[in-house]
């Protein structure tokens, strides 16, 4: 199993350790809730080493993701990160990544750890059939990766940057500290603000002790805290951010996922003509009217969770869905669920049912996201 | 993580069972408790429930699963923890005190023999 470099410091802060995608990851210090509340009222740490980092680079790097990317790469700037999905010919999410422009020809993605090699095979396969020149070069075991994110995270990296508090949301800048090269982006998977720190696998011990020196965990009102996979789970959830597996898959169609704006369908305007991976799929769904099913949230009338592959009903009683993730929201209080319901069936303040398999569960559709700071 | 309590019995399924007199108090151990994470949502059967060796007492859920609570003796539920219907978080605070799950009058408690006593317990369990 495959350790992150900095699994000394989750044994020495306490960490429950769980599997995750061939990974031994922190699922929490302490408490899942108090971690996602830490994270929603201060701010948390989380190592997400396990996730792939590939660097994209030469001639046609750029054509190369254009032509894997759901989303319009050519009109990047350097400096700027864009969230998208790669498709298959199918229309399917094969992953959903962030791209981080670095140059003209030179780009980090960052792709999901179960996902990781089914991608780098995945453009290299493209690389080969299209015969780009592009150097595909996973920097996984070479890096590490770390998010801090909360409403006190950028005050905090203040008192070390002056420059990264004020990068825009979506942009991220290449800093030198000692002698490590760092990339951090204002990126997050949370629904707070913060940032997200790409760094060496050699350095990133020191780098913690670095962020972590005027920090006590045990101090109640402590700006930032180690926080786990689990509360990083629930977080997202309330941001309604999809999760590959749950929300995204091979099998489900990209626009049913509801974020258009990671699709760009106008694709092939690109200088070079490029479309991207099942963008003519794709186009057919919305030719054909759009996608049968939809991405829905759902408030339930219950302290019980809504957990993925539970039925969706409507009051009638006939299935109309089913969830792809759900938890007791720490910060609503609420039972707060997400799930696929057959297009246009389901509308805001619709009443419909969960069937948890031994009750059912009174429930209404709700915007997503859950929870949106001001 | 604190050691099981010898003063009941445990099950491969994590549930405690304490007897006093015909009264059997049923809880889940540190080591379930710990694995399961944050409790979210704990509903017991309601008085009056008639139970058999091996019977579902009830349900808890946590923020990553939700699992069936076990009871090993016969008997009929008395009464559950109403503490819990707030702050189910007690189960995590003190699940072999106040974290308690369920009262069972027993009627047979032969059903306990079967369980394992503190010491074989945490020499399986050791988180």
């Amino acid at each position: 199993m495959h350790k992150s470099p900095i699994h000394d410091f989750h044994v020495q802060h306490g960490a429950q350790m769980v599997e995750f995608a061939g990974w031994e990851m922190p699922i929490k210090y302490t408490s899942i809730i108090d971690e996602h509340n830490q994270v929603r009222n201060a701010g948390g740490m989380f190592d997400v080493s396990h996730m792939g980092r590939l660097e994209i680079k030469g001639l046609h790097a750029k054509r190369l993701l254009e032509h894997t990317c759901s989303r319009i790469i050519g009109s990047m700037q350097h400096g700027q990160c864009r969230y998208s999905f790669m498709c298959n010919e199918q229309g399917g999410v094969k992953d959903d990544v962030i791209v981080m422009r670095l140059d003209d020809d030179e780009f980090m993605v960052v792709v999901n750890a179960s996902n990781r090699e089914k991608i780098v095979a995945h453009l290299d396969a493209v690389k080969a059939a299209r015969e780009f020149k592009v150097n595909i070069d996973d920097k996984t075991f070479k890096t590490a990766m770390v998010a801090a994110q909360g409403p006190r995270i950028m005050a905090l990296i203040g008192g070390v940057s002056k420059e990264i508090p004020t990068l825009k949301k979506y942009r991220f800048t290449t800093k030198n500290l000692l002698v490590l090269k760092l990339i951090v982006s204002r990126t997050g998977y949370t629904g707070e603000d913060g940032v997200e720190v790409i760094l060496p696998a050699s350095g990133v011990n020191m780098a913690m002790k670095l962020l972590m020196k005027d920090v006590d965990p045990d101090d109640p009102d402590a700006p930032m805290k180690p926080a786990g996979l689990g509360a990083r789970d629930t977080l997202r959830i309330e941001a309604g951010m999809p999760l590959y597996g749950h929300e995204l898959g091979e099998e489900i169609n990209a626009l049913a996922t509801g974020f258009d704006f990671a699709i760009g369908m106008n694709k092939n305007t690109d200088e070079h003509g490029e479309t991207f991976i099942g963008q003519q799929a794709l186009q057919k769904t919305v030719d054909d009217g759009g996608p049968k099913a939809r991405l829905i949230g759902l408030e339930i009338d219950s302290k019980r969770t809504a957990r993925q592959h539970m039925k969706v009903l409507l009051p009638g009683g006939d299935q109309i869905g089913e969830i792809t993730s759900g938890c007791l929201s720490p910060t609503l209080g609420k039972s707060i669920a997400m799930a696929y319901a057959a297009a246009g069936r389901l509308n805001e303040g619709d009443a419909c049912l969960v069937d948890t398999g031994k009750a059912t569960l009174e429930a209404r559709v709700v915007p997503l996201p859950f929870y949106k700071r001001d | 993580m604190s050691t099981p309590p010898a003063d009941r019995k445990y099950a491969e399924s994590h549930e405690w069972h304490k007897l006093d007199g015909d009264t059997l108090t049923i809880g889940i151990s540190a080591f379930a408790v710990d694995q399961l994470t944050d409790l979210t949502f704990i509903e017991m059967k309601e008085p009056g429930t008639h139970l058999s060796p091996g019977d579902v007492a009830g349900e808890v859920e946590s923020v990553k699963t939700t699992s069936d609570v076990y009871c090993f003796a016969e008997g009929d539920v008395i009464e559950a923890n109403a503490a819990l219907a707030d702050n189910p978080g007690l189960v995590n605070e003190d699940p072999y005190e106040k974290g308690w799950l369920v009262k069972v009058k027993v009627t047979d408690p032969s059903g306990l023999d079967a369980l394992m006593d503190a010491d074989t317990y945490a020499a399986e369990h050791t988180a």
